[in-house]
């Protein structure tokens, strides 16, 4: 294991002592959101190994906001002509950066790496732009999970459900003994994140994909989606009266001290599990959440056109390690993710991540890779926050569905 | 040159002051009316494209239900606020003896922010901690209390909260307005045998008409421009249940990157105020006119 870092470090290293160019010094300024304890000690590692490869790496964090913050000083930097040389941004909004015509092409550093069959295809197609490489990836996070109280489970006779009817059962079940079935936290996000598993749950992945990511009108009225709203509006029954304004950890608690059964969230719920000592498997399950396909969400670095031949090399050096198999290893076992290039070694990593690891190599093949429409990977920010409008309105509302798909392709429409 | 700088000091002193304001202040609103006539998502374009953006504002049940829940907050707002105010300063006027403590309870409020008063606010009205958990432990099991989690309720949590906030200050301004009023003519009424209502309602309230208009403009402008207080106490929900212009257009600003819409949402915005200041800035002009 030792030597293989080791190998892999100098490999890096040689790789970098390529890209340093005249004058010898990569530097990098670097935006980025990863304030909290976990994610902080995440970005040192890359940190470290830049400087290790002999670059000054000038840290830019900006906390607040889940980002917010963090793109609102992008914004005011690339306004005044001083962009930095990277900085952490994901989904479609590399696009949009790109649109502005402010992206370095990092093409080079992905061919000569073969990025494109490390990735898999759908989230390769993320850091391209017309063509060209602008962006590299950092992690992979499912969104797709429902988290469960093992003990819980097993007392009241409840598998893991595998359809959205057995969520259902299991929930009356619990609800029945006293028990929470479902642990939320009222936030327009969250109530997007369950929306969205349960349109791919109920709708397959094709559905999910001509709904949440192209938008196509006949399915955003179809029974499928009236059939989404339904269910949305029976978990509405399974989630506690106090459930609004609750910030997702606090849910996460929830089901840990056995006050709920089931929390629908993405992977970094199993941060919260992990930090207070519990074990997957033991304390508490880890499943998809009922249906087929994945649900991922990418962070991600787009590289800024800039000035100067050490930023540009700079540039290639942060790709490069960004996507080098020590990084991508050491950032995503303490972020609780998975890494983006399929060929690391996984042993190292919990049950969990595993099971997302396998799930995203078979649903590659089978085409039901999806990105999440929640969390700022399939849409536009403005197209994007328009469904979760409708969504949290139904959800925090006695509305009905047909009403709700009927706001939902006025919104649609309207934010185009 | 000494007479020549004697004769245009003031306006040398105040020129860097104007040139800021008329740059930072004007300058920028213009530049925010013009963001709002064009299609700008991510970052500021500057291709003129008619009033796309107010009419995605006026589709848009999401701000609709901002402009209501401004006028609902407004409205409740300033006139309980304004009522409670007069009534305290009433109260206080009485000439009793621990005036100065009860004063200085009252006003304390106002040395709070928004933030603090939000977050304690969300914690005595939270159904679960707060005011509905301690009735239902002394044994009333059946009480609810649960406005802040519903969302038909849930704006006036928000009333509650800005008018604990600023009642007290309104109190100071009455009291300063009561105080204010001649000795002479209140003793005169009295001698004359009118009950002390009377005094009150047909005397000293009508004399105070300017301290109305100041904190009615004070009110005002607190609950157009009103933000922190939505965010710590409900985050704008449940769902965007508690939604006001100011955060539609933090939201489109900073979290949508659409800015169009922000722009658009904050020329409403401005819309609003100057709808309430035109007036009064004219009222003002007028009487130094005479």
């Amino acid at each position: 294991m030792k030597s293989y870092v080791l190998s892999t470090a100098s490999a890096i290293a040689v790789c970098a002592a390529g890209a340093v160019s005249a004058d010898g010094h990569a530097e990098a300024e670097v935006l980025h959101y990863w304030t909290s304890g976990g994610e902080a000690k995440s970005v040192a590692v890359l940190q470290e190994e830049f400087a290790a490869n002999g670059g000054t790496w000038t840290d830019m964090p900006v906390a607040g906001g889940g980002g917010d913050a963090a793109g609102t000083a992008l914004r005011a930097r690339v306004l005044s002509g001083n962009a930095p040389t990277a900085a952490q941004i994901k989904g479609p909004a590399i696009q949009e950066w790109f649109a502005e015509g402010v992206l370095a092409d990092i093409s080079s550093v992905a061919e000569a790496n073969d990025w494109a069959n490390l990735l898999p295809a759908s989230i390769a197609a993320h850091m391209q732009c017309d063509g060209t490489w602008c962006a590299a990836p950092v992690n992979v996070h499912r969104v797709d999970w429902i988290w469960a109280n093992t003990e819980i489970l097993a007392a009241n006779g409840i598998e893991m459900p595998t359809t959205w009817d057995e969520f259902n059962a299991a929930a009356e079940t619990l609800q029945a003994s006293g028990i929470i079935p479902l642990a939320h936290g009222g936030q327009a996000w969250q109530d997007a994140t369950v929306f969205e598993t349960v349109v791919l749950g109920l709708g397959g992945a094709e559905f999910y994909q001509a709904a949440l990511v192209d938008l196509d009108p006949e399915a955003l009225t179809s029974d499928t989606m009236i059939a989404a709203f339904d269910q949305m509006r029976t978990m509405r029954g399974y989630v506690d009266p106090n459930f609004s304004g609750r910030d997702w950890n606090l849910a996460t608690a929830m089901v840990m001290n056995g006050e709920a059964a089931f929390q629908i969230m993405g992977d970094w719920a199993k941060g919260e599990f992990l930090a207070a000592g519990k074990v997957p498997g033991v304390d508490f399950t880890c499943a998809s959440t009922p249906g087929d396909g994945y649900l991922y969400n990418v962070d991600s670095f787009a590289m800024f056109s800039v000035e100067g031949d050490g930023k540009a090399a700079g540039q290639e050096l942060l790709a490069e390690l960004i996507m080098g198999p020590t990084f991508q290893e050491v950032f995503n076992m303490n972020k609780g993710s998975i890494p983006a290039r399929t060929d690391v070694d996984l042993s190292g990593f919990d049950e969990c991540a595993q099971i997302s690891a396998a799930d995203m190599a078979s649903t590659n093949e089978g085409g039901t890779l999806m990105p999440s429409y929640a969390h700022g990977m399939a849409l536009f920010g403005a197209q994007s926050g328009a469904i979760t409008d409708v969504v949290t309105a139904h959800f925090n509302s006695d509305m009905s569905s047909e009403e709700a798909v009927q706001m939902l392709s006025q919104a649609v429409a309207n934010s185009q | 040159m000494i007479r020549w700088l004697q004769d245009n000091m003031p306006k040398i002193v105040l020129a860097p002051s104007f040139i800021a304001v008329m740059v930072f202040v004007y300058g920028f609103i213009a530049w925010t009316a013009w963001v709002s006539l064009t299609r700008s998502r991510l970052m500021p374009r500057y291709e003129f494209d008619s009033l796309i953006q107010y009419e995605r504002l006026a589709d848009s049940p999401r701000f609709e239900t901002a402009m209501v829940n401004l006028a609902i907050f407004g409205t409740l707002f300033i006139v309980i606020a304004m009522a409670l105010g007069l009534l305290l300063a009433i109260l206080l006027d009485q000439k009793i003896r621990t005036e100065g403590a009860i004063r200085t309870i009252y006003l304390y409020p106002m040395a709070l922010s928004m933030i603090v008063t939000g977050t304690a606010w969300k914690w005595i009205l939270n159904p679960e901690l707060g005011i509905e958990a301690t009735v239902k432990g002394w044994g009333f099991a059946n009480f609810e209390f649960n406005w802040l989690v519903d969302p038909d309720m849930a704006i006036y949590t928000v009333v509650l909260a800005a008018v604990w906030q600023s009642s007290g200050f309104v109190m100071a301004l009455f009291l300063a307005g009561l105080r204010s009023v001649d000795e002479e003519i209140i003793k005169a009424a009295q001698v004359d045998g009118i009950p002390t209502w009377r005094v009150y309602s047909a005397i000293i309230i009508p004399s105070m008409a300017p301290i109305f208009l100041s904190a009615f403009i004070v009110l005002a402008h607190l609950a157009i421009k009103a933000f922190d207080l939505v965010i710590a106490l409900t985050g704008g929900g449940p769902g965007y249940a508690t939604d006001l212009p100011a955060t539609y257009m933090y939201a489109m600003a900073f979290s949508r990157g659409d800015i169009g819409q922000a722009a658009s949402s904050a020329m409403v915005m401005m819309l609003v105020v100057f709808t309430i200041v035109v007036p009064y800035l004219y009222s003002e002009l007028r009487t130094k006119n005479d």
